[in-house]
């Protein structure tokens, strides 16, 4: 890369994390477009690429996009934090390579292969076959070794540098990130037994580590995007904690409601979920807080320009606070008690909540972390806004939010009349599923999809090319 | 001066959370064991004995199972081998599965172990939801074993050309594209007429969990759209 800022190897190893993960991101919306697609024209590549595939690749290339960003914004973060080079970063990047290699295999063979006969070497190399980590087991192994050495990385550099607050709960977040992993990796002929610790994986992270990861990044950002105060910040992080993995590791119980599991369940499920959003909305007090109370100490300085050294970043970091409360927290709790959960249980109600509450809580922040490294990669000093930037922020945002609205409408339909009129048979599904405002619901979904890549092509030519633009001060 | 307050201190928070995650932690794992045990597969002894289990074992394919309501429970609940008319199961009434019903507890895991990879290795759960886990591209399985639709009363038994509900429910999964329910249609998977038996058995078994009530009234509601 030509005029590279960056001196260090870490942040170096993070922009092409970034790199693969942006990559990533645009196959999740395509292969996303081709299921929205065949919501409205069943036909569309019947028997060539079937809705289960391409919806295996949607929902795969969004978890691993999002892990690439995340280690990407480790490896960027280390040594603004501890002061020194990342320990073992060569090791780190041979891994990456690894990994990478390794993904494309993956997805050559989901989508060349496809299925397997019932038998253990289809669940050892082409598809475990359990959503979102459908990855076969010799790829299971593989992320295993990735993510030993990923938090092999982050403890040496760790303990050996400086440990501030956001390092030490990095630390404790990424062990319990990699080991609940394993959670995922075994066979069970009980299904009940199998969901039971598949959740470990799926709940355990979306709803209690990543969460936290969540918290620690806003935490950097903060810092070092408007100059918030280092103590305010990291306690603010440290009560956040307290309230994700207070109310997150219990909440896991609202997916025990009906899965073969105890009935005491239900209310344990009930009740730390609903405490769930409540850390969403300390986090986005505290962004907007910290904000303001940043930006009034330096107007009384008579300082009238803006704290914010990187608008694009900030902007989606903002979002973040926001979509977090909104996508995991409202639209969580909307169908998180037993007695509504009954109901809703696997209708689009759940996509719905699934849609806006990853976008709102992990890509923003992620695509922020993004917009950090383009500056730091290009020795800027005050980033800002273009009109790519602008359109790319403005058309992902409306596309998402609308793409939820129409399956929270869809998930209405499907609650009322394939649910509680029709009793849930294969003839209530469909009913509910040829019903006019279920099938307009999924054509607004198709187009505000498009709306989402659309967006997504203006930020990608703004991530590679914004890092050249004259406007930005240097 | 005042004292500074615990409050703002950081080190109070870091314990807090520390203490917090430790307590929801432990309380999580203790449960586990509870819930392991109570979700752990029966075995044709309890089945015989009479035992109610939450996931009965694999030889419950041998019996007849519906789904029922229990004054006690205030849901539905999987009634094996008839009901004693409070709700409760008497693991008595046999029904035959594909011409038998004395498969042994050996014969009966060995065709669950093979749906149950099936499952998994055509991706089921990408298009369907399974315990209301999956995809949303087609229906629930969770019950599916006890859709009327695969009844005598049922479409899918004359769609297929078949006289009991597990044959008619093999042949759609082997050639799933001959017979179109809906403009959506589940794709040819390869599905071998042993795989089929295996995910038959798979299904039955799913249909045999205690799964507090969910789906409610499945397979209760006939014709009620548009007032029918």
């Amino acid at each position: 890369m030509a005029n590279n800022h960056l001196t260090s190897e870490s942040k170096q190893l993070a922009t092409w994390y970034f790199t693969f993960a942006a990559i990533l991101f645009g196959a999740q919306l395509l292969f996303g477009l081709v299921a929205a697609i065949q919501y409205v024209m069943p036909g569309f590549l019947y028997g060539i690429l079937d809705f289960s595939i391409a919806r295996i690749l949607h929902i795969n290339a969004l978890v691993v996009w999002m892990v690439f960003a995340m280690f990407g914004s480790v490896y960027w973060l280390l040594p603004d934090e501890t002061g020194i080079e990342t320990i073992g970063i060569k090791i780190g990047k041979l891994i990456y390579w690894v990994f990478v290699a390794a993904i494309v295999v993956v997805v050559l063979v989901y989508l060349l292969i496809q299925v397997g006969p019932a038998d253990a070497t289809t669940i050892w190399f082409i598809t475990e076959g359990r959503e979102y980590i459908e990855a076969p087991r010799w790829a299971d192994w593989g992320i295993v070794v990735v993510a030993l050495t990923f938090v092999a990385n982050l403890f040496l550099t760790g303990m050996k540098g400086k440990q501030t607050g956001i390092v030490t709960v990095l630390m404790a977040d990424m062990i319990a990130f990699a080991g609940l992993y394993l959670a995922g990796m075994f066979f069970t002929d009980n299904i009940s037994v199998d969901q039971y610790w598949w959740w470990w994986v799926i709940h355990l992270w979306v709803e209690a580590t990543w969460e936290v990861f969540v918290g620690a990044i806003a935490a950097y950002g903060l810092i070092t995007m408007i100059g918030a105060h280092r103590k305010v910040v990291e306690m603010w992080l440290w009560i956040e904690v307290a309230m994700l993995f207070g109310s997150g590791i219990l909440g896991l119980g609202h997916h025990y409601f009906w899965i073969g599991t105890p009935e005491y369940w239900w209310e344990i499920g009930a009740l730390f979920s609903a405490l769930e959003p409540l850390p969403l909305v300390a986090m986005f007090i505290h962004v907007l807080y910290d904000w303001g109370k940043t930006q009034g100490a330096e107007e009384e300085k008579g300082n009238e320009a803006s704290v914010i050294n990187n608008k694009p970043a900030f902007t989606w970091f903002v979002l973040n606070a926001f979509g977090n409360f909104l996508g995991a927290g409202i639209w969580g709790f909307f169908h998180t008690l037993p007695q509504v959960n009954l109901y809703t249980h696997g209708t689009q109600f759940t996509s719905a909540h699934g849609h806006l509450a990853f976008f709102g809580a992990y890509a923003t922040i992620l695509v922020g972390m993004m917009y950090i490294a383009v500056q730091g990669t290009n020795g800027i000093k005050i980033m800002k806004h273009t009109k790519a930037s602008i359109w790319g922020v403005s058309m992902i945002t409306s596309g998402v939010v609308g793409m939820t609205v129409a399956l929270t409408i869809a998930g209405y339909v499907q609650v009322l009349v394939s649910r509680a009129q029709m009793g849930a048979t294969w003839a209530a599904y469909f009913d509910g599923q040829s019903g006019m405002w279920f099938v307009q619901a999924m054509d607004w979904r198709l187009i505000m999809g498009a709306v989402t890549f659309l967006g997504f092509l203006f930020l990608a030519k703004d991530l590679l090319t914004t890092g050249k633009n004259p406007v930005h001060e240097r | 001066m005042a004292n500074k307050s615990v409050w703002s201190d950081n080190r109070f928070w870091r314990r807090s959370a520390t203490w917090v995650t430790g307590f929801a932690s432990i309380l999580l794992i203790w449960l586990t064991f509870d819930t392991s045990a109570q979700i752990a597969m029966g075995n044709d002894q309890d089945l015989k004995n009479g035992v109610t289990k939450r996931v009965p074992g694999p030889t419950v394919i041998n019996y007849k199972i519906t789904y029922e309501m229990s004054a006690k429970r205030g849901h539905e609940v999987p009634i094996i081998g008839g009901n004693d008319g409070k709700g409760n199961s008497l693991f008595q009434q046999k029904e035959k599965f594909f011409g038998r019903d004395d498969y042994s507890e050996e014969e009966a895991a060995s065709l669950l172990h093979l749906g149950k990879l099936g499952s998994q290795a055509k991706n089921c759960m990408d298009c369907h939801t399974l315990l209301g886990n999956g995809a949303y591209y087609a229906p629930d399985l969770t019950k599916a074993w006890l859709d009327p639709a695969w009844g005598p009363n049922g479409a899918m038994q004359a769609l297929t050309g078949k006289n009991t509900k597990e044959e008619a429910m093999a042949e759609f999964l082997q050639h799933p594209d001959q017979y179109p329910t809906h403009a959506r249609m589940m794709p040819d998977l390869g599905i071998t007429a042993k795989e089929a038996k295996g995910l038959v058995a798979f299904l039955k078994h799913m249909s045999s969990i205690d799964t507090n009530g969910f789906p409610r009234n499945f397979g209760h509601m006939q014709g009620a759209i548009n007032g029918k």
